[in-house]
């Protein structure tokens, strides 16, 4: 079982990867529509992201009104 | 004519297999525009199916398949009229749209949608007139209407409870919430899951393969497992007018055209 904080790294991980922005760079209070520029079509493409890789369920109320990677992963988190 | 190019999609037959491209910026909203050229689209079905086997139906836009119906579209154009002249609009196209998804859902050849990306709304209920579903593993489906006071109205409800159980129908409609590839193929949605940027490819070797069977036969063995609900498409569209004429709708559209939120497509 993964600790928040691995969840968090991978989280992090993913999101520096799929918007191709330098690893290191993305921290977990970041709020993600600012720091990485995103819109809506560009999130839901990051939850397809995160639910394969993690292979669980996150519906889109569980993500509405969260804009940090840190809340994200313990969204995720809690489905593991 | 073996092919054609509009200002929302294109399409070109050859060696047997349609290939229909959904084009427009910025994610294939289906609006007027779209809806005219898929009218062209099926109006020339009589001129091909007899040299068709199959029908792939992709996007070429980088976000998906299709966000769906074009609500800035509808919200501008409803906005100026009465209620009266609001309901006569509606009703016509979403018959339109209706006329136009039921001869796809019940042309002689094998349709199959290569979907990738966001099929919402009105782009799911186009994926769904068809055969076959192949996914790219990053696509997502959902019916976020309800949001907007609304139930699908494009033949979403009757084509998804054709293929699938009551208890996930209602899972997506009432929630609204989107779902990936892998449990849309699960609950047997999709039919085929493609590795990422795939489906395409994937669609076109499973219509090669359709290729290769006799035509009647092909024609009545989809017949036989794909009934058109008509009866409940009528009802839905009745529905739909039902619940457009109430004032929460317009102010539902409203919002959403002005919107500045960053997730105006989260149902």
């Amino acid at each position: 079982m993964r600790t928040l904080e691995q969840t968090t790294q991978e989280v992090l991980d993913l999101a520096s990867q799929h918007f191709n922005v330098p690893a290191g760079s993305l921290a977990p209070e970041d709020d993600f529509f600012k720091k990485l520029g995103i819109d809506s079509l560009q999130t839901l493409e990051m939850l397809s992201r995160l639910e394969n890789h993690f292979g669980i369920e996150l519906p889109d109320y569980e993500v509405q009104g969260v804009s940090d990677f840190r809340t994200l992963a313990s969204r995720i988190q809690s489905r593991l | 004519m073996k092919s054609f190019t509009g200002k929302a999609l294109r399409w070109e037959w050859r060696d047997g297999v349609i290939e229909l491209v959904l084009d427009r910026e910025p994610a294939n909203e289906i609006g007027t525009d779209m809806l005219a050229e898929l009218e062209r689209f099926v109006a020339a079905f009589p001129a091909l199916i007899p040299e068709t086997a199959a029908c792939i139906i992709s996007s070429n836009r980088k976000h998906g398949f299709s966000a769906g119906a074009d609500l800035r579209e509808l919200y501008h154009r409803a906005a100026p009229l009465s209620e009266k002249e609001r309901l006569a609009g509606v009703r016509s196209f979403i018959e339109r749209v209706h006329d136009a998804f039921n001869a796809i859902d019940s042309a002689p050849f094998t349709t199959i949608a290569a979907v990738h990306g966001v099929c919402f709304g009105g782009g799911f209920e186009l994926a769904l007139t068809c055969d076959i579903i192949v996914a790219d593993k990053m696509a997502r489906f959902a019916f976020p209407e309800l949001r907007l006071g609304l139930i699908p109205g494009f033949g979403g409800i009757p084509r998804l409870k054709r293929d699938l159980g009551n208890a996930f129908v209602r899972d997506l409609l009432l929630t609204g919430r989107s779902v990936n590839a892998t449990r849309a193929q699960a609950v047997g949605l999709v039919a085929q899951l493609a590795s990422e940027g795939e489906a395409l490819r994937n669609t076109r070797a499973t219509a090669a393969q359709i290729l290769k069977f006799d035509c009647v036969t092909r024609a009545a063995a989809k017949k036989f497992i794909k009934p058109i609900p008509h009866e409940e498409l009528r009802r839905e569209i009745e529905l739909f007018c039902e619940l457009f004429t109430r004032p929460a709708v317009m102010a539902a559209l409203k919002k959403f055209v002005e919107s500045t939120n960053a997730m105006p497509y989260l149902p």
